[in-house]
């Protein structure tokens, strides 16, 4: 049976087209469904098994990022997803949505109560920036989504991608209960703390990370694709998605 | 009340990190930074919402009434930078939405929200530093400064609590001007006090118009005074600036040439319009044989189709002269701007990839040669760059390719030459996509922000020299977010079918985008009354010109509209019917329930007198110094490579998102490292379809130092080749043209008009040229034909220019090669002929000599090259393929060698073309149509019968030692190590590093 993922866009979502193909390519059957729609009726949320927000500048990030459009999941949809985590469904944000994920409290929510707890500022090199990076995936993290993968090469694309916990005991049990799931290896981009590029929850059914693997769907997206095809592309992280679903 | 965030840890505040560096390069002191947003409302927020709504409460803290400044120990000096009433507060507008969210104020009971920003300054600033950090944090068009020094603070002064917002007056009615009774310098003086930017003959046709017996009658039925309303003043001026009819390309020119003692060398020629015989004309010829062209310069981008399934659109624009006002506000507003006109292109398409082509005075320039009244170029890139990193990256699209150039002429005026690529279905609701037609009865409908007198006048300033009296008004400042949501919108309304014509509001505002609507129609009734506006007090001709970003115009069938506006109101996007399109022949504006301008649109569209222009050429003698004599060029191509020119632009792209929407194959920069520079990109359209395209670009301004029909000439080459080095399909290609010119039309202070418009005419022949030899048809153009900036008596004009953008097809994006070479062991050769000419040549800015003429092109004799080579790329003979531009041989084999990070080992002996040249000659000769290639040994004798009879040379190989070498007749003439190279190449531009 297909997995029927809601993709949100609007409101300064940039990357959904791309995340739409990633998830029809790893065999799920992908909806972008416009924030005003799920807002209005947010009952439909229950009919999906994957929640992603992806990249972008939603609400122009002019307040931080992501803090207008958490807000808004926040006051007008908390209930629904809660519910729709609770059912065991899978949740995914890929920079401007993991911001997005981090500033609601979804992402790392240790507390249980949706609390601030984690964030991404600006980066500490200061300004935007479009490279390919190489993250190692955290062996012992529970994520559904990280399942079995090693290294992946990814690109990052953001100005504000500097993972900070509001204090160290946040990272310490992090840390210690294995949630992050991808770090920087070789270089960190972003001067994030213990070069975390992507977290999940205690659940591992909802990962937030600033690399986009959408953007990595064939090797032929590679910057050095002539001459070393990586094994895997970002495809796997979906592929693993749609097994777990 | 006063709402301030910081950040508890500075070391957390990334954007005052940035600040810090650029304040402490630019002053040359150490001084840091840290950032407090100022957020002022008329109406009481409590501390949770002001938390909650506009802040991150794990690492910011928010003051409410209290100054962050007195939280925060041990700063030496203040600077609070606020918007002038009526600039766009693009903070403003989310953070009002922002509260709305968290159980704020609403919209409606927010009368007013403001935003600033505080720069503390740590470090040893008394008021003068504070003062130059002040003039390099605001541009004091559209922000003010405060300062308050540590010694302020303890005297108790403070930030204002409160700004003022724009000065509401009642809304002022409409002039009318007796034209009748105008004198010759009184209509001079009416279009010069106004701005309207018509010349004396325009004037006289306007005068001649309104005094029409049929003219009168009409209006008088209408209820129109006698004379002429200043709406509609306003409404001919716009349409007839030069920015929207190009009344130069259209001029009736009169062209002689001289020999260098000034007797005529041949009989004069006349042109009747450039435009229709070198441009249209072109394309006319080529149409026969180039089945995918769909809509050439009919709409407001070309459109051509390599593929079933998918058309593209392409369109540049430039914006230089509000970029060199306001270069974060030019550039963001020149970005938005051509998506626009992809998104107002058939019945609207999406937006794929932007380009961007900047051309800059040398970022070192001293400052004391930057004239009053012109901002330094160091500040022209800085904040034009910052707007194409917004504009681009907010929006979601692309910057996939572009370039970055110096060059002393673009101190009065930079060059920001913006461009976009979208794609448009097949059909839509049945009907090809890039067709749209308006039918009386059909709505005006106005979409996305509200008009203010923000860009009033933009396209007859444009139509002007710059200088001290510019008016602010012509600056705008985009908002890419709402264009976003706009835009999505669109595409959706769109697909349903809820609209049957479509047009962005640029230059002219409504009274551009309707009146050309309106052509399709055959008439239109604008209600000004109902549009609109972001605050009261505009006069109705500034409703109807006025520029405000982020405005689409579009036809609603009245059957549509209720879906429409529900769509609309659903995805939080503002539209408003304005009126409605009409076949009645005219423009009828209304105002206070009155009619308050009518124009024929015969006149408005075909009543502008035509232009006579002549142009005198003679050819230009360069001079030329001696070549030196060096055993080693070594350090000469350190210091080339150095060359802000030619030095890797990689810190300043890098903040460019070039793979937002997934379809990046060849990305700016390619190699082991990916600091090696690509010759254009390659995108895969369709997620499903190995099929691509390619955009590149040619532009050679110093040309034309020479002859601006060679520079016209190679700009198209250097495209085309770059196109050919991707794998590009050599017959399936189109290109836009963007011509940059100093003014050519004659004026007191422009005594050598003439012979500009001489290279304008020599420009467009060169470019008709070299396009009909390759096969290559133009499908949209622009051009800025008042380049040129008047400062303490001084004018300084851009150097002839024009850009090329090519969009071509590639069959499969997997036979694309790059720029690098791939490995040790590998043939190396040279394609093409090299002519040693060293004029107008990279060296000549390093050696700070002048070496003569430049060399010559011949497209004929290239084109069979270009085919062999697209080929040999095709059959994967060829692994990697640079094309050879500024710095010529030498800096192509140091690019291909560092992006590899392998060396080579080069012979310089028996070059076709210049068997004999010194070794200056062959390895920086900037002679176009040559690529360095290379390929794989077994591949040797199939590579070289499918060059036989072309020119090519086998140069040597590349090699596992990390160094380029190059020999001529034995002896080693330039030995560099991989490091070294680096080294020089890697030059930071304007002090900036990566990573």
């Amino acid at each position: 049976m297909s997995v029927p993922v809601l993709i949100a866009c609007g409101f300064g979502i940039n990357s959904d087209e791309e995340l739409a193909e990633a998830f029809r390519r790893a065999g799920a059957e992908p909806s972008r469904v416009h924030l005003t729609d799920l807002l209005s009726e947010p009952g439909m949320l229950a009919r999906f098994r994957i929640l992603a927000f992806p990249g972008g500048f939603s609400f122009g990030d002019h307040l931080g990022s992501g803090v207008v459009l958490a807000n808004l999941l926040r006051r007008r949809l908390r209930p629904e997803i809660e519910a729709f985590l609770a059912d065991g469904g899978l949740a995914l944000g890929i920079c401007n949505g993991f911001q997005v994920l981090a500033k609601t409290g979804i992402l790392t929510n240790l507390g249980g109560d949706w609390e601030r707890e984690i964030t991404l500022v600006h980066n500490e090199k200061p300004g935007y920036l479009d490279d390919w990076i190489r993250v190692r995936v955290e062996p012992e993290c529970p994520c559904v989504w990280t399942r079995g993968l090693s290294t992946l090469d990814l690109p990052v694309r953001h100005g504000e991608g500097r993972f900070a916990a509001r204090d160290p005991g946040i990272l310490e049990e992090l840390e210690r209960e294995r949630l992050v799931a991808l770090r920087y290896e070789g270089r960190n981009p972003n001067g994030s703390a213990n070069a975390i590029a992507g977290v999940c929850d205690r659940t591992g059914r909802v990962l937030g990370l600033m690399p986009h693997p959408e953007a990595f769907l064939e090797p032929e997206n590679h910057p050095d694709r002539r001459r070393r095809p990586p094994r895997d592309t970002g495809l796997a992280i979906f592929r693993n998605a749609v097994a777990g679903a | 009340m006063r709402i301030e965030i910081f950040y508890a840890d500075p070391g957390l505040d990334g954007r005052g990190g940035g600040v810090s560096d650029r304040l402490s390069r630019a002053l040359g002191r150490d001084l840091r930074a840290r950032l407090v947003d100022v957020i002022l409302s008329d109406r009481p927020i409590s501390r949770e919402v002001a938390e909650e709504a506009l802040s991150d409460p794990v690492v910011q803290r928010v003051t409410l009434d209290e100054p962050a400044a007195a939280r925060i120990p041990g700063w030496s000096a203040l600077v609070e930078v606020a918007w002038r009433p009526g600039v766009t507060d693009t903070l403003a507008i989310t953070a009002r939405e922002a509260l709305e969210i968290c159980g704020g104020p609403s919209e409606s009971e927010s009368a007013a929200l403001r935003t600033a920003r505080q720069y503390l300054l740590f470090g040893d600033a008394g008021r003068p530093e504070a003062e130059r950090a002040a003039r390099l944090l605001h541009n004091p068009l559209i922000q003010e400064a405060r300062i308050l020094t540590a010694g302020d603070w303890a005297a108790g002064l403070r930030a204002p609590a409160s700004y003022p917002g724009v000065s509401v007056h009642d809304r002022p009615d409409w002039e009318t001007f007796d034209l009748a009774s105008f004198s010759d310098p009184d209509l001079e003086a009416l279009s010069r006090d106004r701005l309207l930017a018509l010349t004396l003959p325009e004037m006289r046709a306007l005068k001649e118009h309104f005094g029409d017996p049929r003219t009168v009658e009409a209006r008088r039925a209408a209820g129109l005074p006698a004379g002429a309303t200043d709406v509609e003043l306003e409404m001919v001026a716009q349409t007839w600036s030069e920015h929207c009819k190009h009344k130069i390309f259209n001029a009736e020119i009169s062209y002689t040439e001289t020999d260098p003692a000034g007797r005529p060398a041949g009989p004069p020629e006349t042109i009747r319009s450039l435009f229709k015989t070198f441009i249209r004309g072109l394309t006319e010829e080529l149409a026969p044989s180039k089945d995918f062209l769909r809509s050439v310069f009919t709409d407001n981008a070309g459109v051509v189709q390599f593929r079933p399934g998918w058309a593209l659109c392409v369109k540049a624009e430039t914006h230089n002269s509000p970029s060199a006002l306001d270069p974060y506000g030019g550039a963001i507003t020149g970005i938005v701007g051509v998506n626009r006109d992809i998104l107002g292109t058939g019945m609207g398409a999406k937006p794929i990839f932007n380009t961007d082509v900047l051309c800059f005075a040398p970022p070192d320039t001293p400052e004391g040669e930057v004239p009053e009244g012109l901002l330094h170029p160091r500040e022209v890139l800085e904040g034009v760059h910052k707007g194409i990193v917004d504009g681009g990256n907010q929006s979601g699209i692309p910057t996939v390719a572009g370039a970055l150039l110096f060059d002393e002429s673009f101190l009065g005026k930079p060059l920001v030459f913006c461009g976009t690529g979208g794609i448009l279905p097949d059909t839509v609701n049945g009907k090809p996509a890039w067709e749209k037609t308006v039918r009386p009865g059909d709505l005006a409908v106005m979409l996305g922000g509200r008009i203010g007198k923000d860009g009033i006048h933009g396209a007859t300033f444009s139509s002007l020299a710059l200088d001290e009296g510019s008016p602010a008004s012509a600056v705008q400042i985009g908002d890419p977010i709402i264009q976003r949501r706009m835009t999505d919108f669109l595409l959706e309304a769109r697909d349903r079918g809820l609209y049957a014509g479509i047009t962005d509001n640029g230059a002219g505002g409504l009274s551009s985008s309707l009146g050309e609507m309106a052509q399709s129609s055959g008439g239109v009734r604008i209600d000004l009354d109902a549009c609109p506006l972001k605050y009261p007090g505009l006069s109705p001709w500034e409703i109807l010109v006025s520029e405000s970003q982020e405005r689409m115009s579009l036809a609603v069938p009245p059957d549509r509209i209720p879906e429409f506006l529900d769509l609309a109101a659903r995805r939080g996007v503002e539209a408003t019917v304005v009126g409605e399109f009409t076949g009645s022949g005219n423009a009828e504006i209304r105002s206070g329930g009155r009619t308050a301008g009518l124009l024929s649109l015969d006149f408005l569209h075909d009543g502008l007198p035509p232009l006579r222009l002549s142009a005198r050429w003679s050819p230009a003698a360069l001079r030329s110094d001696f070549l030196p004599d060096r055993e080693d060029w070594t350090e000469t191509l350190y210091r080339i490579l150095a060359e802000p020119n030619v030095a890797s632009k990689e810190p300043w792209v890098r903040e460019f998102d070039h793979e937002v929407q997934g379809r990046s194959i060849e990305k700016p920069f390619t190699g082991v490292r990916r600091d090696a520079p690509s010759d254009g990109a390659v995108l895969k359209p369709r997620y499903d379809d190995w099929a691509g395209i390619t955009v590149t670009h040619g532009i050679c301004p110093r040309l034309s130092d020479h002859d601006a029909g060679l520079m016209a000439a190679c700009a198209v080459d250097e495209a085309f080749r770059a196109h050919i080095a991707l794998g590009g399909d050599p017959d399936r290609a189109a290109a836009l043209d963007n011509f940059c010119w100093p003014d050519p039309v004659p004026s007191p202070g422009n005594p050598d008009a003439e012979r500009k418009l001489a290279q304008l005419v020599r420009a467009c022949r060169g470019l008709a040229d070299a396009c009909r030899t390759y096969g290559l048809p133009l499908v949209s153009g622009k051009d800025s034909m008042k380049n040129d900036a008047v400062a303490e008596g001084r004018r300084i004009s851009v150097r002839p220019t024009l850009l090329v953008t090519l969009a071509g097809f590639v069959q499969d994006v997997r036979k694309v090669p790059s720029t690098d070479f791939p490995g040790p062991g590998l043939l190396v050769y040279l394609l093409g002929r090299t002519e040693g000419a060293l004029g107008l040549s990279i060296l000549e800015r390093v050696e700070g000599a002048r070496f003569g003429s430049p060399p010559g092109i011949d497209p004929a004799a290239a084109l069979p090259l270009y085919r062999a080579l697209a080929h040999g790329i095709s059959g994967r003979l060829v692994v990697s393929c640079h094309d050879l531009s500024d710095g010529g041989l030498a800096v192509a084999a140091a690019e291909c060698c560092l992006g590899g990070r392998v060396g080579a080992d080069l012979r310089l002996d028996a070059l076709p073309g210049a068997p004999d040249a010194e070794p200056s000659r062959l390895l920086f000769s900037e002679s176009p149509s040559r690529f360095l290639v290379s390929v794989r040994e077994e591949d040797r004798e199939r590579f070289e019968r499918s060059f036989s009879g072309l020119p090519h040379r086998l140069l040597g190989t590349t090699t596992a030692e990390a160094r380029l070498r190059f020999r001529r007749a034995d002896r080693e003439v330039l030995s560099a190590g991989l490091e070294d190279l680096e080294g020089a190449y890697k030059t930071p531009i304007a002090g900036r590093r990566y990573p």
